[in-house]
């Protein structure tokens, strides 16, 4: 459930992951937040993600929502970064067979779904076996 | 002196097999694949389109330009499958690589044709010291009628190229495009395939205008094919190229490097301009290259590049193009291509 | 601060009520709370639901529940914290009660879930985890658990007949609920051989899309004991947050909300884990209910597993959980799914078990949960 200005907001995330970093805690943060959790600092710095990293935990999902009904099934997993950051996608280009945690996998720019036939095209971020 | 600065490719890891198609129409798949010359070719996944291809390639090509996606003044997506009616697949593109917002924006169409204009245009910008950098991209995702000849070769990739006046991989040294108004394939608005004149696509369209663009550049620099070390010519099937190749004048060497088509298939936009990643891949500094594009409609840019010493420092930065056709493959079988050529869909 | 007892409860049988709105399910189901309690008049009152505006397009509930239920114009207040509403109402109105504002306080719990089609209700539920983070990229409620799972089985060698042990179970004891939505038992071979929903889960790991409310009516313990009630003492109550997003979680099979909140309401009851008789537990997925017996301090941390597996937690054994049937098989209309557990353990503490009576139980603990542990509300009832 995407409108336009939702989809928008979340381009510098989605396509580019940008994210923000606690200079004190050395933590990074995605999504970006306003103050950091551990020790409330107000002036995060911006941070960028790293690309790669191993899979924590994956399933594949059988049942989907709507609009992801003609790609069921697929697999989505939590994925550690390098930088420690964990992200939640979908992973592609891999036989469910292939699957493991440990896993390495890269980031790929690709399109997440489309609001049906006539509305907007929602792109992100997935993962692709390294 | 200008000219290209990084370059890159993206194929999807997916294949279907010439016998595959043919099994389903009952056609006879040996005789495809001689007349075609074609073994198989990529399918784009459902989550891939002309706009996520030409990010992917995009983003290896600035591994090897080494710039700062922000000095980049244009950004152009040729290709005859944009995911959007109205809509630019340029800003996404932009978006995604961090070039926006200073910088200039347009979608390109002209058939297979449409990557070279990119490339075109960009590079005149950079010459005429209108923009730094410029990136043109040519990627398609276009489809063949099912049953129809164009569904054996019809197929998905994109190639990238960053164009600059510093650091060059390879120099521009000179360009020409060669044009008429030929009916030879078409595709009419809220038509899903698109149609073409049979046998009326040969002479008339493709040889006439690969003829007329690679004769008007050569004799514009003052070359003969011998001069030349590689030649990529616009790839629909595996033979014409070998064909316009020989009434040119060029060897098969010559042409071999750039010629992925027997095993990728006809990526339209992104033929010409793959076939060029590929060559690059292989080159060494002093080489000199000529590429030949084809669109429908009809016309055909040529450019003539030297490549540089810097080729050596920036080849493996990326992967290399033969490398993402070759390895990593995963067959598909028909209905599964169905679906994802979307020829097949489920209820609303 | 004045002690709170519960003097009253309520719960029709749950299902798919296709003849019940909302607000009949509700108001019936509070009649007989109230009928229970003896009284037909309250102070104020409470309602958890998760997602009225998605279900069925109300909002508003609060003042429309306390109007059906002829109780206007005391105040009434709707709650939402996902799935864990219904326990977080009772902790609003314990504090009501308890600071003197009110004496008499009723708190329910309601879902209307069966008039949207079966995608919408999937919807609906995933909105309790991350829209732009985790439900943008595919994830499912089941798909969420279903992760939890995976990590859980690799760090832990929990096994997959571990998790169906505790589907078995609690079938086990719904099968003695009339009021349960399926009250029947299965197999261990029944769940395994399920239709997969989001490896490794299968539909029987899952709880259902069920209509049902329920209600629960509190007031000091002094006036309990004017009224001649048996006196079931809310000892403790305990509530807390955790990111909503799995993937911000230190450790994936860790449910920190949980502990956290058990952690307040065994202080404030002063008592420990194996001072409890009998607990409701949060069994939206059978992987759920492993790891909250680890974080609930039941079991050691990663042996979550062997607890139905052992016999631990079955109705003869160390610690009966889910009496009920458990939200597996009693159903889970999300809002009204922490109020029912409530029910259960009044009924346990009562006697009134039938069945599934669990003998001599005199403390018992309820554990509610929304999402995927992003908050947790846990109560301790102890009778006098």
């Amino acid at each position: 459930m995407s409108t336009p200005s939702r989809y928008w907001r979340e381009i510098p995330q989605r396509y580019r992951l940008e994210a923000n970093k606690c200079e004190t805690c050395d933590a990074k943060f995605f999504p970006p937040r306003l103050l950091c959790p551990q020790c409330k600092r107000r002036d995060l710095v911006p941070a960028k993600l790293a690309e790669r990293g191993k899979v924590l935990t994956y399933t594949i999902i059988r049942v989907p929502p709507h609009q992801f009904a003609d790609q069921a099934p697929y697999a989505v997993g939590i994925v550690e970064l390098d930088d420690g950051v964990k992200l939640t996608a979908q992973i592609v280009d891999c036989d469910f067979e292939e699957l493991k945690v440990g896993q390495r996998v890269r980031i790929e720019f690709r399109k997440i779904f489309q609001q049906g036939e006539s509305g907007i095209l929602c792109y992100g971020y997935k993962f692709v076996p390294e | 002196m200008d000219g290209i600065v990084g370059y890159g490719a993206y194929i999807p890891r997916n294949r279907i097999k010439v016998e595959e198609i043919a099994k389903v129409w009952g056609a006879d798949a040996p005789s495809y694949k001689r007349g075609l010359m074609l073994e198989e070719k990529s399918v784009p996944s459902l989550d891939q389109d002309t706009i996520t291809m030409s990010v992917e390639a995009s983003k290896c090509a600035l591994k090897r330009a080494g710039i700062d996606p922000s000095e980049i003044g244009a950004v152009y997506v040729g290709s005859e499958s944009h995911p959007y009616a109205v809509k630019p697949s340029g800003t996404v593109l932009a978006e995604a690589i961090g070039a926006t917002p200073e910088v200039h924006s347009a979608d390109f169409e002209f058939a297979c044709k449409a990557g070279t204009e990119g490339m075109y245009v960009a590079l005149g910008l950079v010459r005429a010291g209108e923009i730094k950098y410029g990136l043109a991209v040519g990627a398609d995702t276009s489809q063949g009628a099912p049953g129809d000849a164009l569904e054996y070769s019809a197929a998905a990739g994109a190639a990238a190229f960053v164009f600059g006046k510093e650091k060059v991989v390879a120099k521009a040294l000179e360009t020409y495009s060669y044009m008429t108004d030929t009916p030879d394939f078409w595709r009419r608005e809220y038509q899903y395939y698109p149609q073409h004149g049979g046998r009326f696509t040969g002479d008339p369209a493709y040889f006439k205008h690969i003829m007329g663009a690679a004769q008007g550049i050569m004799k514009k620099a003052g070359v003969q094919p011998s001069d030349l070390d590689y030649v990529i010519f616009h790839q629909p099937n595996g033979k014409f190229p070998f064909r316009v190749g020989k009434m040119l004048g060029f060897e098969r060497s010559q042409i071999e490097p750039g010629w992925l088509v027997n095993r990728l298939g006809n990526t339209y936009s992104g033929s010409s301009p793959l076939g060029l990643t590929a060559t690059f891949d292989i080159s060494k500094p002093g080489d000199k290259i000529l590429i030949v594009s084809y669109g429908s409609g009809a016309g055909s840019d040529a450019f003539i590049f030297e490549v540089t010493e810097r080729i050596d420092e920036v080849r493996d930065l990326a992967p290399k193009t033969r490398d993402i056709l070759d390895n990593n493959k995963k067959y598909i079988e028909y209905g599964v291509y169905a679906k994802f050529r979307q020829k097949i869909k489920m209820a609303e | 601060m004045r002690d709170v007892a519960v003097i009253g409860m309520g719960m029709t049988k749950w299902g798919e009520l296709w003849e019940k709105s909302l607000r009949t399910i509700f108001v019936e189901t509070a009649l007989l709370a109230l009928d229970d309690a003896g009284v037909n008049r309250i102070d104020s009152m409470y309602v958890g639901s998760m997602s009225s505006g998605v279900f069925v397009g109300q909002e508003h509930i609060a003042s429309m529940l306390a109007d059906y239920l002829g109780q206007n114009p005391i105040p009434s207040t709707r709650v939402e914290t996902a799935c864990a509403s219904g326990g977080l109402a009772l902790r609003l109105g314990w504090m009501e009660v308890a600071s003197g504002i009110s004496d008499v306080v009723l708190v329910g719990g309601v879902e209307k879930m069966t008039d949207v089609s079966g995608y919408e209700a999937t919807y609906a539920l995933s909105t309790a985890a991350d829209q732009e983070y985790e439900g943008y990229h595919g994830i499912t409620f089941p798909g969420l658990y279903a992760l939890i799972a995976r990590a859980h089985m690799e760090k832990y060698g929990t096994t997959r007949e571990q998790l169906a042990m505790v589907a078995v179970k609690n079938h086990h004891n719904g099968s003695m609920n009339p009021l349960a939505q399926f009250p029947f038992k299965i197999t261990v071979e029944a769940v395994l051989n399920s239709v997969m929903v989001a490896d490794p889960l299968r539909i029987l790991d899952c709880s259902p899309i069920t209509d049902g409310a329920a209600a629960a009516i509190i007031c000091p313990v002094e006036m309990a004991k004017e009224m001649g009630k048996p006196v079931i003492k809310i000892i403790g109550t305990g509530h807390a947050t955790d990111s909503i997003a799995l993937s911000s979680r230190k450790d994936i099979t860790w449910l920190e909300a949980t502990y956290q909140a058990a952690k307040q309401a065994y202080a404030m009851a002063d008592k420990k884990p194996h001072d409890i008789d009998i607990i409701e537990v949060h069994d939206c997925f059978t992987i759920a209910e492993i790891c909250v017996l680890e974080a609930l301090g039941i079991v050691e941390k990663g042996k979550g597993g062997v607890a139905a597996e052992e016999g631990i937690t079955s109705l003869e054994g160390k610690i009966p959980v889910n009496t009920s049937g458990g939200l597996k098989a009693k159903g889970h209309p999300v809002g009204a799914t922490g109020v029912a557990q409530v029910v259960e353990i009044v009924k346990q503490l009562r006697g009134e078990a039938g069945d599934r009576q669990i003998k001599e139980a005199r403390t018992g603990m309820t554990q509610n949960m929304g999402g995927s542990g992003g908050s947790t509300v846990v109560h301790i009832f102890e009778r006098e």
